[in-house]
């Protein structure tokens, strides 16, 4: 498919409020600020209620801010109603016209824009072809399966080359394996294509495939920005830590402060961490351990194996550590010693893994 | 899902900087501001205007408010028994009317038993016939000269009465409930009383202790519709009423026959706040507390009940109520070619050729009038629809609520509002076509409204966004996918339209001229002069032209390859 300019979506200090009957005033996004450049492929994850959705319905036209602006390339919008605002969305029930067949569900837009009826044929076939299913453009969205109708809905999204394109969990009702298979040919396409994309998503593992860039919101609030990289290595609080991946959160003390490492201590061992630290020499701070970076066996720490299951591919343990359980994952196990329930365990950190959050939370 | 977007609808912002807000994000669309003004204007102009000019006429004397109008209803013996008698009919026909209902339903969804599909068809009669089939039929079986009382039985019965009327309406207004209760009881979950039964209770236990629990909201409502209907029938108590007189009728007579404008007016007041307290006790009160959930489909098929002891004594029952209802609209056609009733029963093409020729006038202009008023309701039905359940826009409640509440609106109030509003300046519209048609359009376009409303909160809403993002403004999102996915509702919105127009005769009784002559109106004269053989020709013929028009509409959406039952 032809490569479409991406547009430059910028979001300035954008609140949304409603009044329920039910939960009183809520305050679904609050104080948003956010740039979305041109072809890149941002996430918008959280759990539900954390206003995802709302910013992205606010985005496309259907609901109106309660303060704020939403500029695309420069232009502020807000005043436009979707059909005005040169955007492709693709929802999570596909929500193709089931009165229409492919063809026509594709080219409803096309047919919009008063194109001539060759030009219309040529790129609805195009995009079908873009998504292998060139031999369905006569049967009608009843006679196809979830996937089958959500490409469907990608390539009416595409055809109309739109400057941004919004995606509302389009993935979440497919089965778990298609929905591998379509997270990389959404991701394809859109490389290809080149467009601005903002993806609203709950599951952490499609932003992390996915990503330039993700954005991480919790009751309307930006928690933190950042390539899958950065939010995973090094979350700015606990929600985040928590939310992408496994986290074992643990309390520390800053021994030492320097220009590229930090030199902290858990309980009786010291560790070197990377990066400078806002923290103070004798501060406790909090640290972000992943389960994959306790190194077991090390003689540094010890604990009590509260429960040890095989998976296979790890042995994983809870250790009881500081008054909480240490979730550990332990690769290939099959080459190594394997510790039982109720028995002692020795283990230390892999130093370059450690994260020392700037921000605790409240 | 669904239910996000249906929240942000629901929940609206409060205050008058919100307002002005949401004024502008309406504005920004200027067909949408356009048609939330021309329905809100019809809504204004012939609900709530002609209602509040019936409240300031009942309070106003001489410039003073007062409530001598009220004071004299409430004083009088006369009126105080209207008052009564009204709603002891109510009462009664809604408990027999539901009681009815409730075994008709039960027996065609739980039962094993032979016809069902005629008792099906049964209950749509009642609902596209005239108003008055019933009850001339009940006069030429049971009145003076009836087939049954004097020629078999041989006594001359006085049918014009409560008992006379209260058996009309359980007949006119029964198959209504037993829609509804249908639709309720196909949707309890048969796992739940093969639970019962698990538990060691048998049928009857299980009818006493499950069923009939699970339908009591159902059932209270039901009772709540026919009881609605029986206080707004105009048709059946003119006609049967005789000496029991009710409020509907009562207004109108006190209102277009003695002029007494304050003293109609105040009663009229005073039914539409029963029947409004009716619609809001059946919307708000009972119509949230349902335990049947709606689920589209029940999850597996019921074991129909066999028990001879049962089906027998209930299908009998059924039947004989059917059989009677079907000699009665059988007895119409019949009474059209009988020289005189109950005196000379010879052949005779009389009543035929007087309705086509003096009759011709009222058969036209009431088709005319019915024509017009069809399109323009079916649309302004799913306009205010898709208004109400898809856009924000400020006072959508309050244009909602004035609806809907048409639906409750008792049919002589509305004439009366409609008399009083637009007989003088600054808009005189009394006499012309133009009234008329609105008086049809404003019968019929109410329930329209609610169905499309129903059907239009099935449709999810992400089909009509996704229109939207592909660049259609919003009349094309409305034309293009709104429209094709709720035609079945549209088509039956037509249909139905056309034969409330053909057959509505509360409200343009008040409303008809010289001008204008309506058929309804016109079989109402003969019946009040006794003239049987001709209201019987004007009412096959009215039976005949909605018939036709049924039938039409069936080969062109088969043609179309429309199914009514279909959804996406």
């Amino acid at each position: 498919m032809k490569e479409i300019p991406g547009k430059k979506v910028e979001l300035v200090n954008l609140s949304k409020t409603f009044v329920t009957s039910t939960r009183g005033i809520v305050k679904a996004v609050q104080g948003v600020n956010l740039t979305f450049e041109p072809g890149e492929f941002v996430t918008l994850l959280g759990p539900s209620g954390c206003g995802k959705t709302t910013l992205l319905r606010m985005i496309a036209g259907f609901e109106l801010p309660s303060e704020g602006a939403i500029l695309i390339n420069g232009e502020d919008v807000l005043a436009k109603t979707p059909d005005k605002r040169d955007l492709g969305m693709v929802f999570q029930n596909y929500a193709l016209f089931p009165h229409l067949n492919v063809f026509n569900n594709i080219a409803y837009g096309l047919k919009i824009k008063k194109l001539s009826k060759e030009e219309i044929e040529a790129r609805t076939l195009e995009g079908l072809k873009t998504v292998q299913m060139d031999d369905f453009a006569e049967r009608v969205p009843a006679q196809m399966s979830g996937g089958q109708q959500q490409r469907v809905a990608l390539v009416r999204a595409l055809v109309l080359h739109p400057g941004v394109l919004l995606f509302d969990e389009p993935l979440s009702n497919l089965d778990a394996k298609l929905r591998l298979r379509m997270r990389d040919e959404i991701r394809r396409i859109q490389k290809e294509v080149g467009i601005t994309s903002v993806y609203v998503t709950h599951d952490q593992s499609e932003a992390m495939a996915m990503s330039d860039k993700i954005v991480i919101l919790k009751d309307g609030i930006i928690q933190q920005v950042g390539t899958p990289v950065e939010i995973y290595q090094h979350p700015q609080n606990e929600f985040v830590a928590n939310f992408i991946g496994k986290a074992n959160i643990l309390d520390a003390t800053v021994l030492e402060k320097g220009k590229t490492q930090t030199k902290i201590k858990i309980e009786n061992a010291e560790y070197n961490v990377k990066g400078e630290t806002a923290w103070k020499v004798g501060d406790s701070v909090r640290v972000v351990v992943r389960p994959e970076a306790v190194d077991v066996g090390k003689k540094e720490l010890s604990g009590k194996v509260v429960k040890s299951i095989y998976m296979g591919v790890s042995q994983d343990y809870w250790i009881s550590f500081q008054g909480q359980e240490l979730e550990v994952t332990d690769y290939n196990p099959s080459a190594k010693v394997i510790y039982e329930e109720n028995g002692e365990i020795h283990f230390g950190f892999k130093e370059d893994s450690l994260h020392i959050l700037e921000k605790l939370d409240d | 899902m669904l239910n996000i977007h249906n929240n942000a609808e629901v929940i609206g912002e409060r205050g008058i900087k919100n307002s002005i807000r949401k004024l502008k994000f309406a504005l920004r669309d200027p067909v949408l501001l356009v048609s939330v003004l021309a329905v809100a204007i019809i809504a204004a102009m012939f609900i709530v205007i002609p209602l509040y000019t019936i409240l300031r006429e009942s309070v106003l004397s001489k410039g003073q408010i007062t409530l001598i109008a009220y004071k004299d209803i409430f004083q009088s013996v006369f009126h105080l028994d209207v008052i009564w008698n009204t709603l002891k009919l109510g009462f009664t026909v809604a408990a027999i009317g539901t009681a009815v209902a409730f075994l008709f339903a039960y027996a065609t969804t739980y039962l094993k038993i032979p016809h069902k599909r005629f008792f099906k068809v049964l209950s749509i009669l009642p609902m596209i016939s005239p108003p008055f089939v019933i009850s001339l039929a009940a006069i030429l079986l049971f009145g003076r000269s009836g087939l049954i009382s004097y020629k078999l039985l041989g006594f001359r019965n006085d049918i014009y009465g409560f008992w006379g009327l209260a058996l009309t309406q359980v007949l006119s207004f029964f198959p209504v409930g037993y829609l509804m209760l249908t639709n309720l009881l196909q949707n309890i979950d048969p796992s739940i009383e093969e639970a019962s039964q698990a538990l060691g209770s048998n049928q009857l236990r299980v009818f006493g202790t499950i069923t009939v629990p699970l339908m009591l909201p159902g059932l209270a409502n039901a009772a709540l519709l026919i009881f609605i209907q029986s206080l707004a029938d105009f048709g059946n108590a003119i006609v049967i009423g005789g000496n029991y007189t009710t409020m509907a009728v009562q207004i109108y007579q006190q209102g277009i026959g003695s002029y007494d404008m304050r003293g109609a007016t105040a009663l009229a007041v005073v039914l539409l706040m029963i029947s409004v307290l009716a619609f809001y006790l059946q919307n708000s009160v009972i119509g949230k507390k349902s335990y049947v959930t709606v689920t589209g489909k029940a999850s597996k098929q019921r074991n129909l009940i066999s028990d001879k002891k049962a089906t027998v004594p209930i299908y009998l029952i059924c039947m004989s109520i059917s059989v009677m209802v079907v000699g009665m609209y059988l007895l119409v056609p019949y009474g059209a070619f009988v020289r005189m009733w109950g005196v000379d029963f010879s052949f005779t093409t009389r009543w035929i050729n007087y309705v086509f020729t003096i009759g011709m006038r009222s058969i036209k202009d009431s088709t005319i009038l019915a024509t017009i008023a069809t399109p323009i309701s079916a649309i302004l039905g799913l306009v205010s629809a898709y208004l109400i359940v898809r856009k924000e826009f400020p006072g959508k409640r309050a244009l909602e609520w004035s609806i809907l509440m048409a639906i409750a609106l008792p049919g002589t109030v509305l004439g009366l509002g409609y008399v009083l509003t637009y007989n003088t300046p600054p808009i005189v519209l009394t006499g012309t076509g133009f009234i008329l048609i609105a008086a049809l359009v404003m019968r019929s376009m109410p329930i329209g409204t609610r169905s499309a409303i129903a059907a239009l909160k099935q449709i999810d809403p992400s089909l009509e966004e996704a229109a939207s993002i592909c660049g259609a403004g919003s009349q094309k999102v409305f034309l293009s996918i709104t429209v094709p996915l709720v035609r079945p509702v549209f088509f039956s919105g037509l249909v139905y339209s056309f034969i409330r127009g053909m057959t509505l005769v509360s409200t343009i009784i008040f409303l008809v001229s010289a001008r204008w002559q309506m058929l309804t109106v016109a079989i109402m004269n003969q019946v009040d002069q006794g003239l049987y053989g001709a209201a019987n020709a004007y009412c096959l013929v009215l039976i005949v032209m909605v018939g036709a028009v049924m039938l039409l509409m069936n080969i062109f959406m088969k043609t179309l390859g429309i199914n009514l039952d279909e959804g996406y």
